[in-house]
């Protein structure tokens, strides 16, 4: 017991509770594009998944190869790629819910559920295996001297100015709270939604390039809900990039811990603590739910004519 | 209200989702390199093609009825249930210990209304949390259903491990004698079994109680305007609360095909996806019973011929998962797309709903809440 305690007061455990954090605040902050632009984000599970899927088979493939005598470096293909995969699918659920206007959260577990499928599907198809990938090179370092980790660092810090601190960032929450508004003024809706949407795709398709890259390979339904917790996040961070970041902190933290007492066995069962974040968000979202506004517009479909 | 224009454009959004899903599901099955019309015909051809086949359908749609009717309950009220799959593990889960604890002699008309009547309960418990969350805290029920499924599989786990799996397995000792539920002698060898009169029965029910009775038009007004209905006198938590037990309920109901009428025990990760395959049935039957029985078969053709198809032609069994995706897709955006041209063309004809594009069937509208 006094171990357990012990271990949480560490710099591993820090580190161990960014590194868990990383891919939940990179949705939360793809949530907060999306959302804030009027757009549910349900689809950040299967976004998530696609770029751990995407970001492993580029990992993959480009340490199998040379290109024209210049080997390339499978972390940075990962998260490229971890981020086209996550703009594909993306771009998917915009057609769907802004071109055609669908219903946005029944689209968006559809999204996850093509995402999970498509993904064994291909798995099976490019490796022959039901369930995970072969292994692919991981990060090396640990987590301070990780150029990945700075970039997430610097794209968080980019999504708080784009959101709050320019004009794109304004017309962005304008088309999320007044569409009519914002159309009034010579804005199109659907085009800046459409932008939204597809830097969630991005910012959740290199949580999931994450996802893969620290456990080496991808395994199937690899995200495990930490979409929908990001989106929790959003919801307990009133739709504001900072708050919903220090939320994602809080599930990290509490995955972190949860880990640990696997580790130190302290007499609770694993399929128990393994419960832990999920009763963890439902607890808190019932708790924030009253007192954080979202966007007025959220989750209405804008017809221009 | 049901008129002819609603009844053409519902054949139309259909017809327009499958005529998409199809060609989506032939180029999947191109990636592979086989011919879309060979598997296609192999895939019909290994179901309702035979005796055996046929049977093997009807087991496959049982349970996808059951929790099909569950979203659809849920969706008449506006509440979005996407915890079919927890609550069709925890009602399966009390099904099998309710059959395995009842003494050996148990006739039969007590043991399998029992055991189902215990399942409902399980499933109905689970619904009820996120219904309570919805009512009294405005918290979303479509992110505490999706936690619920992996809080339900892992507390079955656990129980299980802890306290009933046989030794060194991961399901329960078998049930009864009295608790099982006989196959049909016309399908032979195939699963099938008669949980699927339950399943037509509970169909019949969830649609004659929204339709003929009080507490049903009270439903499903608060499934169109919460406000309104509240001031109609309606009481909206309770509504929300029954809607979402009741949901729960009947998803629980799906121990009878895989406990009682299948496997007369409880396996870990027995039936998975069944519950995420009721959304997309309850969306291509419209949310009517008619519909999702007929969805259900759909469906249950393409799992029992997806498994055929994995062994004989080598095409991935996931292929299924990746059409009832693609179904669902189809069916929500051609749905929202006539809906609109349809109100479009209403406007000069004085249509209340105009100027509602995709409203219908929008869960999570309402009140405060909102993911």
């Amino acid at each position: 017991m006094g171990e357990f305690f012990a271990s949480l007061f560490t710099i591993a455990f820090v580190a161990q509770t960014l590194r868990i954090t990383v891919p939940y605040a990179l949705a939360a902050l793809g949530g907060v594009m999306s959302e804030r632009s009027g757009v549910i984000n349900i689809a950040l599970e299967g976004i998530l998944l696609t770029g751990a899927f995407t970001g492993a088979v580029a990992a993959y493939e480009s340490n199998q190869y040379t290109l024209v005598g210049y080997e390339p470096n499978p972390i940075a293909a990962a998260v490229i790629a971890g981020a086209l995969g996550g703009v594909l699918i993306a771009a998917l659920y915009g057609l769907v819910v802004i071109t055609f206007k669908a219903d946005q959260i029944v689209a968006g577990v559809a999204i996850n559920l093509l995402a999970a499928g498509l993904t064994r599907y291909l798995l099976k198809l490019l490796y022959d295996s039901a369930s995970n990938s072969p292994e692919i090179p991981g990060f090396e370092t640990g987590i301070f001297s990780n150029p990945v980790f700075w970039l997430v660092v610097l794209l968080a810090i980019a999504a708080y100015v784009l959101v709050w601190r320019t004009r794109w960032g304004l017309r962005l929450r304008a088309v999320g709270d007044h569409p009519e508004a914002a159309h009034t003024l010579g804005i199109t809706v659907n085009a800046v939604r459409w932008q939204g949407v597809l830097a969630s795709g991005a910012l959740a398709g290199v949580g999931g390039a994450w996802l893969a890259l620290s456990v080496r390979g991808f395994v199937e339904n690899m995200s495990a809900g930490r979409g929908y917790i990001a989106l929790a996040a959003v919801i307990m961070g009133s739709w504001r990039p900072q708050w919903a970041c220090a939320a994602c902190l809080l599930f990290g933290l509490a995955e972190a811990v949860q880990i640990k007492l696997q580790t130190y066995s302290i007499g609770v069962p694993n399929e128990l603590t393994q419960m832990f974040p999920y009763i963890l968000t439902m607890i808190t979202l019932a708790g924030f739910i009253g007192r954080s506004r979202p966007p007025q517009a959220l989750g209405q479909p804008y017809d221009s004519d | 209200m049901i008129t002819r224009s609603v009844v053409r454009r519902e054949a139309i959004t259909i017809g327009i989702a499958l005529a998409v899903s199809v060609v989506a599901g032939s180029l999947l099955i191109v990636l592979t390199g086989k011919s879309p019309t060979e598997v296609f015909s192999l895939l019909i051809s290994g179901t309702w093609g035979n005796a055996y086949g046929f049977g093997q359908v009807l087991f496959r749609a049982t349970p996808i009825i059951l929790t099909g009717l569950a979203v659809a309950l849920a969706f008449k009220v506006g509440l979005f249930n996407i915890g079919a799959e927890g609550q069709m593990i925890v009602g399966s889960f009390a099904t099998a210990l309710c059959g395995t604890s009842l003494p050996d002699g148990t006739p039969a008309v007590i043991a399998i209304p029992l055991c189902i009547a215990v399942g409902m309960v399980g499933g109905g418990l689970l619904g009820s949390i996120p219904g309570l969350l919805r009512a009294y805290y405005g918290a979303h029920e479509v992110i505490n259903t999706i936690m619920l499924n992996f809080i339900a599989a892992a507390l079955v786990l656990w129980l299980g491990n802890e306290f009933f799996f046989a030794r060194a397995t991961t399901r329960t000792e078998p049930i009864i004698e009295g608790a099982r539920l006989s196959n049909f002698d016309m399908f032979p060898g195939s699963n099938a079994n008669t949980s699927i009169v339950l399943a037509i029965l509970l169909a019949v029910a969830v649609h004659l109680f929204l339709t003929r009775t009080r507490r049903g038009y009270e439903w499903r007004a608060v499934g169109h305007n919460p406000r309104a209905a509240e001031n109609g006198g309606v009481n909206v938590r309770a509504t929300i609360i029954g809607a979402m037990t009741a949901s729960g309920a009947l998803a629980g109901a799906v121990g009878a095909n895989f406990v009682l009428g299948y496997k007369h025990y409880f396996e870990n990760d027995m039936g998975t996806g069944v519950g995420f395959m009721g959304i997309a049935v309850a969306l291509l039957g419209r949310n009517h019973p008619a519909g999702i029985i007929a969805a259900a078969l759909l469906f249950g053709t393409l799992s029992a011929g997806g498994l055929t198809l994995a062994v004989s032609v080598g095409v991935p069994k996931d292929f299924i998962s990746v059409l009832q995706a693609v179904i669902i897709l189809a069916v929500a955006a051609a749905a929202a797309t006539m809906y609109l041209r349809q109100h479009k063309k209403g406007d000069q004809a004085g249509d209340p709903q105009k100027g509602k594009p995709g409203q219908q069937n929008q869960p999570g509208k309402g009140d405060n809440a909102d993911g």
